[in-house]
């Protein structure tokens, strides 16, 4: 297509199969190596990502209360999260005498490796993808709900009052918001008539879901930014670790690896919403086009692929950022009410008339 | 209908060995870092140490403490809820050869589901303030 998309993701993808088909003689073992290259280099993307995610945080939420943030381990504090990490490396990891022990420790492992697994059908780039199945979407929420066990046994297991407090609260909260999480995918999948987000990318070609969608797309991408953030336990739904009132929620007992395993769980599942919403309403890797404005376009097709989706992924990123500094934390009532009596009726209602945009092919 | 005889031809086991090897990738990853841990870092136990942290004044009665059966009530409802949203993906994925009946169909079982929402609201589940 262009010389930047050469040198891209897809192109390093395909050179590398080519190269081990040519090694490796048997097809399933060059697959199985494949396969087992992806998921290292998948944590050799993540712990930096998560590093980066950290310092943009903290710069965050330093510009947003006027100061400068951290600003001393190495050039413009850029270093700051991996001290921090060394340190939690080299901390003591206890686990309180009367605790649940077996539980305790496999509560981190279990948030931390849902979220991992979370990761697969995310599509980086055209035609670089981890796994790309046919049931994506589903998948992916599928999984990011099986988070809510390593929370509540985090909080059980721990045998004190505030992470049980925290734990229930973040149960209650999360499976609520899951549904308008759901039902908000579910009018992407109708408009698309496909679970599998390369198809879910490739639809959205001749313009984004949200422009081509109208109204119902924008109040469904609306309340997926509302619901996820929610499900993810950050401000302003942090009930969960509601700092002033419960110390630091279900992992109160938490130290060393243990509690930075629940840090990195949190980062990786912020990437990952946000690298849904990017890739079903904003188009994913899609450049953007400006109807019949050639010169325009192929100026934006010169950008490559993964640039785009990284953009958009780290666009929502900070607008998730800017609400823990904007809104005020909810009570557990209103935080149930919002959702149940608000964006469950409005989301329901807002599939209907999806379905029936579809049907009536009143989208563009 | 090529699309469903589609999905069923590649919904092979070999399509989930990926996640497979991910799902091995990712526990070893965690299990690697909190072994690393755990030998790096100091191991002085004391029993001050290891009593639960309760804003450092000793620790009162017992956290198995019954909770709120809100909490219960709002996991119970929630069971409802997402099965109707998981009725939804097989029906937003085949709903262009349902047609138009189909739409009808699944406008009555949204219709069945708000009279079961207005139900709750009105029963009250959903107040917590007692």
């Amino acid at each position: 297509m262009s010389l930047f998309l050469e040198i891209s993701f897809s192109a390093m993808a395909n050179g590398l199969h080519n190269w081990l088909a040519g090694s490796i003689s048997n097809a399933t073992l060059v697959s199985v190596t494949e396969m087992a290259i992806a998921g290292v280099s998948l944590l050799l993307f993540l712990v930096p990502l998560c590093f980066f995610l950290g310092y943009m945080e903290r710069k965050v939420a330093a510009f947003m209360q006027i100061r400068l943030g951290p600003n001393r381990v190495g050039p413009k504090g850029t270093l700051q999260i991996v001290a921090d990490t060394v340190k939690l490396l080299f901390k003591e990891g206890l686990t309180p005498n009367a605790s649940d022990k077996f539980l305790f420790n496999l509560a981190p492992i279990i948030v931390v490796v849902t979220s991992m697994l979370a990761m697969a059908p995310i599509a980086f780039a055209k035609n670089f993808q981890i796994w790309d199945i046919n049931i994506g979407v589903l998948y992916v929420s599928a999984i990011s709900s099986l988070a809510v066990i390593g929370i509540l046994m985090a909080g059980w297991s721990s045998y004190n009052k505030y992470s049980l407090l925290g734990a229930m609260r973040s149960g209650a909260q999360i499976v609520s918001y899951e549904l308008s999480v759901g039902l908000s995918l579910i009018s992407i999948v109708i408009l698309t008539g496909s679970l599998r987000m390369s198809d879910i990318v490739a639809s959205q070609a001749d313009g984004w879901w949200i422009i081509k969608g109208h109204i119902p797309v924008i109040i469904s991408f609306v309340i997926f930014l509302i619901a996820s953030t929610a499900e993810i336990n950050r401000a302003p739904f942090d009930l969960a670790e509601a700092e002033q009132e419960l110390t630091a929620g279900f992992h109160t007992e938490y130290s060393g690896m243990k509690f930075a395993m629940f840090l990195l769980a949190e980062y990786i599942n912020l990437f990952i919403v946000s690298a849904i919403a990017a890739t079903l309403f904003l188009g994913g890797w899609m450049p953007f086009h400006l109807g019949n404005w050639s010169f325009f376009n192929n100026v934006m097709d010169y950008i490559p692929g993964s640039l785009w989706f990284m953009g958009k992924t780290f666009l929502i990123i900070f607008i998730i950022m800017q609400f823990r500094w904007t809104f005020p934390r909810l009570r557990v009532d209103q935080l149930l009410t919002l959702e149940w009596k608000y964006l469950l009726p409005i989301s329901m209602v807002n599939v209907i008339i999806v379905t029936m945009m579809a049907i009536f092919g009143w989208h563009l | 209908m090529d699309v469903l005889m589609l999905s069923a031809e590649q919904n092979t086991p070999f399509n989930y060995f990926p996640i497979a090897l991910q799902l091995v990738i990712a526990v070893g990853f965690v299990v690697v870092m909190m072994l690393v841990s755990h030998l790096l870092g100091p191991k002085r136990k004391t029993e001050d140490k290891l009593i639960n942290f309760e804003s450092g004044i000793p620790s009162v009665g017992n956290a198995r403490q019954p909770m709120g059966i809100k909490y219960f009530l709002v996991a119970i409802l929630f069971v409802l809820f997402d099965v109707e949203v998981i009725f939804f993906y097989p029906y937003a994925v085949n709903f262009k050869y349902l047609g138009k009946e189909g739409f009808l169909e699944v406008v009555l079982f949204v219709a069945f589901f708000l009279c079961g929402f207005i139900y709750i609201v009105k029963r009250g589940a959903l107040e917590w303030e007692d």
